[in-house]
């Protein structure tokens, strides 16, 4: 047995463990499907049968995206202990805060109307088709960036972590720049276009097959491996970096021997830390969130996840800020790419098999959010597209599932597609993508507590936030500069696009609301009974 | 109750943006900086807020509806 894992070299060993990883997942995706009830409602929205832990489980998963391990200790590398604030207790605060509001009412109206869409509710809430042909592409286009993020990432971390592996196949021996050298470093790697290929795969067989309860219990699993692997590589990163007597004493070491400058937040101007607040509202409107909110058992469940999910933020942002902040006591070159920060110590401080376990925390936080999304554009297909232009009664609902899987197919191929293009860029537009959700924040907000919002305000506050999202975005060259300044009063002040963008909508929706008609009261009364819930 | 919520609410945004402790790199513990100590203390009260929030605000007759089928959804019909 010695001499077979000595014959393994280190490349090797982390790809058997994220394979190893890749197969239990399927396997996980398998005893799901032999739960599928075999009708529409249970392959879209689980027959609302998830309970409040599987919910907090798959809700807070699929908010998490590689970000959450590889983006907050490379920022916190990057900027210091700020990035905890700036993105982690905000988004405590503002997740469980559209969770209370927005997700209980939705999952309720969900309920009482038999939606599976977001644009469903919109189209029924506001009596206008014209809401819904609207709202479908801008959809759709903010999802594909936040998509790729996704696949591409799962490609780069397969690519990273399996350097080395197959030094001798020649097609993946990988030469210096300008040289005929080969270089070691990187050469005999699974290439990432394969990688994400192998990813794309796996999460196309459990959501093909398990539909949403294979999506939720995945989600479960992989968001407990990368919180645990988190907390782990946490432990042993300050005990080894830190060679106290006691793991207190080991932390205290390490922490005191980080650069001030990191411990505060100097290079993070207040403005701009400021205006972070209003990205994480674009939860209230991620229509694959949406969708796992009407999976819930009842609107109590909802209770878990609302007062938990900051909890959870903590657990896995803490550890990787400080590791993050750790790593700029490290001596490396300055051109070290910050994203690397937390599998390179990793790898360096703590060995080869922990990398191959962070590796598959690093793939389980991305896949439990791109199963969601998957799952998300075929059921938006299916459901705003196929069956309402062409009528309900033309399709059995079995034949509905196969239109979402077909739908998911497509969906996967287009996405992986797309990613073998290479959009350099495509990591900067995440926040992009997200301040795109946070300008449609007002219309969801208004539709669920105004009752005088008009289709013709929700159609303008629409229009105005694509339209300020594409200016600033093509502005931005886009996605290029990260730097938005607005002057005031003969003074900068960084912000982020998203209050621009926020702004602007709101502005249309209310202004156009008052200029035209109020809903009819048939509509209105739907929504908005004498009980005055909520 | 709802008002004091909303008052919750708005002091946990107000408290977010803490520029009193932008520069302090003070160890609490000798382990968590100032800054990052705060936020995980602005963490846990988010959390807490929300256990208020969920025990004395929940919204009445939330669960009480006639629920409809998913094929029975008008979904704004075309």
């Amino acid at each position: 047995m010695n001499g077979l894992i000595a014959a393994i070299n280190d490349g090797q060993i982390r790809f058997l463990i994220i394979l190893g990883y890749l197969c239990l997942l399927l396997v996980l995706g398998f005893f799901a499907s032999r739960l599928f009830r075999g009708t529409k409602k249970d392959y879209l929205l689980a027959s609302h049968s998830i309970g409040p832990f599987l919910l907090l489980m798959s809700l807070f998963g699929t908010t998490m995206t590689a970000f959450a391990l590889v983006g907050s200790s490379g920022e916190a590398f990057r900027q210091g202990i700020g990035v905890y604030g700036m993105l982690a207790s905000s988004s405590g605060i503002i997740h469980s805060l559209c969770f209370f509001l927005i997700g209980v009412k939705i999952y309720r109206f969900g309920r009482k109307y038999g939606y599976a869409t977001q644009i469903q509710f919109f189209r029924d809430r506001l009596d206008s088709d014209l809401v819904g042909l609207l709202l479908f592409p801008v959809l759709v286009g903010l999802l594909i960036p936040y998509l790729l993020i996704g696949v591409m990432a799962s490609g780069n971390v397969i690519e990273v972590m399996t350097a080395g592996a197959f030094p001798n196949i020649e097609m993946l021996q990988v030469f210096r720049p300008g040289t005929e050298e080969i270089d070691a470093a990187k050469s005999g790697a699974i290439p990432h276009d394969i990688g994400s290929l192998i990813v794309c795969g796996v999460v196309l067989i459990y959501v093909f097959f398990g539909g949403m309860r294979g999506t939720a219990w995945a989600n479960a699993f992989q968001t407990t491996v990368f919180m645990i692997l988190g907390v782990v590589a946490f432990v042993l990163l300050a005990n080894k970096l830190g060679k106290g007597d006691t793991f207190f004493e080991s932390l205290q070491n390490v922490t005191r021997s980080v650069d001030v400058d990191r411990l505060s937040r100097v290079d993070i101007p207040q403005t701009k830390f400021f205006t972070y607040m209003f990205i994480p509202l674009s939860v209230a409107m991620f229509p694959h969130l949406f969708q796992h909110w009407l999976t819930a058992k009842s609107a109590k469940t909802f209770k878990v996840p609302v007062i938990f999910h900051p909890i959870f933020i903590l657990i896995v942002w803490l550890p990787c800020v400080l590791i993050g902040v750790w790593g700029t006591t490290l001596k490396l070159p300055p051109t070290f790419n910050a994203n690397n920060i937390l599998p390179y110590m990793v790898n360096k401080e703590i060995g080869t098999v922990m990398s191959g376990f962070l590796a598959a925390g690093i793939l389980a936080a991305i896949m439990s959010s791109l199963d969601s999304q998957f799952l998300c554009i075929g059921s938006i297909f299916t459901n705003d597209i196929v069956i309402h232009y062409l009528g309900k009664d033309r399709f059995s609902d079995r034949s509905q599932i196969w239109i979402a899987r077909i739908f998911v197919v497509i969906i996967v191929g287009v996405t992986y597609y797309l990613s073998t293009l290479g959009y350099a860029s495509v990591f900067s537009m995440a926040v992009w993508s997200f301040s795109g959700f946070a300008g449609l924040f007002p219309i969801v907000f208004a539709a669920l507590y105004w009752k005088r919002l008009s289709a013709a305000g929700a159609v303008s506050g629409i229009l105005a936030t694509f339209g300020s999202w594409y200016y600033l975005f093509r502005k931005s060259g886009f996605g290029e500069d990260a730097d938005f300044v607005i002057a005031l009063l003969g003074d900068d002040f960084p912000v982020m696009p998203v209050v621009p963008i926020f702004v602007c909508s709101l502005l249309a929706m209310v202004i156009t609301t008052f200029l035209t008609s109020p809903p009819k009261d048939e509509t209105v009364n739907r929504f908005f009974d004498s009980r005055q819930v909520g | 109750m709802r008002a004091v919520l909303i008052l919750l609410i708005a002091g946990l945004i107000v408290a977010h943006q803490d520029f009193w402790y932008w520069e302090d790199t003070t160890l609490v513990w000798g382990v968590l900086p100032m800054g990052l100590f705060y936020h995980v203390c602005i963490s846990l009260a988010a959390s807490l807020v929300w256990l208020i929030a969920c025990t004395f605000a929940w919204p009445k007759g939330i669960d009480e509806f006639e629920e409809d089928s998913l094929d029975n959804s008008t979904g704004g019909a075309a």
